[in-house]
């Protein structure tokens, strides 16, 4: 620990240590790089904070003990990176559908396929519209530095007990691998009161208390989906996003995540050229933050979007500003590591060549 | 303030060990540090490189393509990463494994440190890494060597503890030698 | 002449009529598990974990807490349960087709790490909610809708003897496989169930029932014919009998 009380650690072990100071009760996790140092964070550390580590045989057994542990009102979490990911998705939409909070850290890899172990932001789709099957959606927030990975992942708890959702953290490998100096926080244990009204606990001088998420009775589903979808929508009262040098800026890039902080390294050498540029980058994928890109857009200002796959959030973006703009965008294929000196390239021929 | 710096070379040499030490230096100096391993698939025996990046202002991207400094501990890694070096950028080459006359001196200041003889001759081979990162310090100023010295105690790993006076010592040689 | 009691139900099975065939030996198992946990004042602490295939409702009948696992994750996520929840009972209830077929790694790994959870497993051989196909557990010979000219073992294997498979995995403390179909096998089962809950009261590790019972619908025979066909062709290939049960006083680590 630095004399300010910094912490140098990596971006998995931050969101470890986030996950274990919101209260973590049970971590069930699979190998697979490059998210291995939470499952190791969490097998020497979880125990000793009196929580239980399970390595689970599958990443479908990972979040089904998942599932298990949340029902009874535990917080509880597991990890993975894109393959595993989408091994889970299943219990995904069972989790949704039966309102189970849980936390999910997708450490997104290279694909499609089995892709590589570098970095990439493929899965933005597979995230932000659910990912398993049905009509549902989780929260999704996407870190950027090592210090929000730490402090994102203690709030998803929270997120995820307010709105019984599961929710998801989005990093890829450079936000996993990477290390930097973190204020870590004070732990504080979990409110048994969060889940005294749902949690199965055996039925003790009340009814039995039922999670699932099979409704063959007619109506009940509608009425199931018609809960659901007020929650879907209660949920966009989360959106948030930052902004940096948009003020003046002609240009607005959107971007998240890892890349949104190499983007912002090409904006400040652009402007060091005096190019006026900025950056808006969402924290909360979903909500998208919908309306802070409408209200650039309404200011005149010209949008790039700019991605780590071929084009997925930048619908969202035209979604955002549709019939008021369009927004030009520049994605960097799967197997490619990004470089300030490629975004600053896209950037600036964005700006000179017009919109589109 | 702003410095970033290229580490490479062998599997095995220390390269992230290097490069964590400088990142806990400079995160004990009050600066702000990101710390980027690139490792190929093997566990050992590839080539190995990460990048880290000090500044007193918030820090964009911890992947650098042209970075201001490298650290090259041979010479795949002098060949590879000279030609990304920024114009007057420095190169601290390990002139036991690579010829400091393969780095282009007109665009590039060329430090060369025969970083195996002196680790050899503080009396362990295996402190090539921080012979290196002491010249590195001293070409560059990114930081007091102090600072690098005393970071020490929190990098190395446990087991190796016994060995922290030697590292120092390693780190003191590399910049007397620079 | 006054009316004698012959029956009660006991307090954890609920007053709903279930939706099994005649003749289906479900609402048995059900009820020797309820009348299990009622009788040792356990029903307000158990936590059950239901699976995919005909009883996927159990928990419409069975009034304890539940959680509904994805076909053959039951466990899984009992083990999620039993981890942060360590003085609760809880079990998972499984068909064939849910934990010898989808849920094969499930039940392994959750056996071999000697979950501190009670498995009742019930074998009919053949999937019965989804029409009668082949089952892990379907005899060879056997015809099914997906094995119409019969299960042949050298293309489709042999049928799964999952009680025999679990005992030999180090975390099981209790292992056996009783059936259903007469009034001496159902004492034999009502003294396996309570055995397969002991050992997980005991913290000694995981407690495995199989179930041989009737699926008369997909086997085409009235309920009957059912059980003694359990008798004369099921039992002769599954057969009856303890396969592991560990001494009361041992332990685990």
């Amino acid at each position: 620990m630095s004399a300010d009380g910094r912490i140098f650690v990596k971006g998995n072990e931050a969101v470890s240590m986030g996950a274990i100071d919101a209260g973590l009760k049970g971590y069930f996790g699979y190998p697979i790089t490059p998210q291995n140092e939470i499952p190791e964070y969490m097998s020497l550390h979880l125990p000793k904070a009196g929580g239980a580590f399970v390595q689970a045989e599958s990443e479908m057994a990972a979040i089904n003990m998942v599932l298990g542990a949340a029902a009874t009102g535990a917080r509880a979490m597991t990890s993975s990176s894109s393959p595993g990911v989408s091994l889970m998705q299943e219990s995904f939409s069972y989790m949704a559908t039966s309102e189970t909070p849980c936390v999910v850290v997708n450490m997104m890899r290279g694909g499609p396929g089995l892709g590589d172990i570098n970095t990439s932001q493929g899965d933005y789709y597979q995230a932000t519209r659910g990912g398993g099957h049905g009509d549902y959606r989780t929260p999704v927030l996407a870190p950027s530095t090592c210090q929000e990975a730490y402090d994102l992942t203690r709030e998803a708890f929270d997120i995820a007990f307010r709105f019984r959702t599961p929710v998801m953290i989005l990093g890829d490998a450079i936000l996993g691998q990477m290390k930097e100096p973190i204020t870590r926080g004070v732990p504080r244990p979990a409110d048994p009161a969060e889940s005294a009204d749902w949690g199965l606990s055996g039925a003790k001088g009340r009814e039995q208390r039922i999670f699932r998420s099979l409704f063959l009775a007619e109506g009940v589903l509608t009425a199931v989906n018609q809960r659901l979808r007020a929650k879907f929508e209660a949920m966009a009262s989360l959106a948030r996003c930052e902004t940096f040098m948009t003020e003046d800026a002609e240009l607005v890039v959107v971007s998240f995540g890892s890349i949104a902080r190499i983007v912002k390294s090409s904006i400040r050498k652009l402007r060091a050229r005096g190019l006026k540029v900025g950056l808006l980058r969402p924290i909360t994928l979903f909500p998208f933050p919908a309306e802070a890109v409408a209200a650039v857009a309404r200011q005149g200002k010209r949008l790039l979007t700019i991605e780590h796959n071929m084009g997925q959030m930048v619908d969202d973006v035209r979604l955002a500003v549709c019939g008021i703009a369009d927004s030009a965008f520049h994605g960097t294929l799967s197997g490619t590591i990004p470089t300030p000196d490629e975004y600053e390239a896209a950037i600036e021929a964005a700006l000179t060549g017009g919109s589109k | 303030m702003y410095a970033d710096v290229i580490i490479a070379g062998f599997g095995g040499q220390g390269v992230v060990l290097a490069g964590t030490l400088l990142a806990y230096a400079a995160m004990e100096h009050g600066l702000n540090v990101t710390f980027m391993p690139v490792y190929g698939p093997e566990m050992r025996g590839g080539t190995a490189n990460c990048t880290v990046v000090l500044s007193d202002e918030e820090i964009g991207s911890p992947i650098i393509r042209r970075p201001q400094n490298v650290v090259a501990l041979n010479r795949p890694s002098l060949e590879k990463f000279q030609l990304q070096l920024a114009d007057g950028g420095t190169v601290v080459v390990n002139s036991s494994l690579a010829d400091p006359a393969l780095a282009d001196s007109a665009r590039i200041k060329v430090v060369g440190v025969p970083c195996n003889d002196i680790a050899e001759k503080v009396g362990n081979a295996r402190m090539v890494n921080m012979v290196a990162m002491g010249a590195f310090v001293k070409a560059t100023g990114a930081l007091p060597l102090e600072r690098l010295k005393q970071a020490l105690s929190h990098v190395v790993p446990a087991h190796y503890g016994h060995l922290i006076p030697k590292n120092a010592e390693a780190l003191q040689a590399g910049y007397d030698a620079a | 002449m006054s009316e004698t009691l012959a029956f009660t139900r006991t307090p954890s099975v609920a007053e709903t009529p279930t939706h099994y065939c005649p003749g289906c030996q479900h609402g048995v198992a059900h009820r020797m598990v309820a009348e299990y946990l009622d009788a040792e004042n356990l029903a307000e602490k158990t936590i059950m974990v239901t699976s995919i295939g005909c009883s996927v409702f159990l928990y419409n009948y069975l009034r304890f807490d539940s959680v509904e696992a994805p076909h053959g994750r039951a466990p899984a996520t009992a083990t999620g349960v039993k981890r942060v929840s360590p003085d609760k009972v809880v079990f998972t209830y499984q068909g064939d087709g849910d934990l010898a077929s989808i849920g094969m790694a499930e039940i392994m790994h959750a056996a071999n790490r000697g979950e501190r959870i009670t498995v009742v497993f019930v074998n009919n051989t053949v999937y019965g909610m989804t029409g009668g196909q082949m089952a892990p557990t379907t005899l060879v010979g056997q015809k099914t809708t997906t094995s119409p000219a019969g299960r042949c073992a050298s293309t489709e294997g042999a049928p799964f003897r999952m009680a025999e498979i679990v005992a030999g995995l180090g975390g099981v403390a209790f292992s056996a496989r009783v059936a259903l179909n007469n009034v001496k096998h159902l004492a034999q089962a009502r003294k396996a169930i309570r055995r397969a809950f002991e050992v997980q009261l005991a913290g000694q590790g995981m407690g495995f029932v199989e179930l041989l019972a009737t699926c008369p619908t997909n086997w085409k025979m009235t309920p009957v014919q059912a059980n003694e066909h359990i008798e004369a062709a099921i039992i002769p290939t599954f057969p009856l009998g303890v396969f592991k049960d560990i001494a009361k006083n041992a332990g685990a680590c």
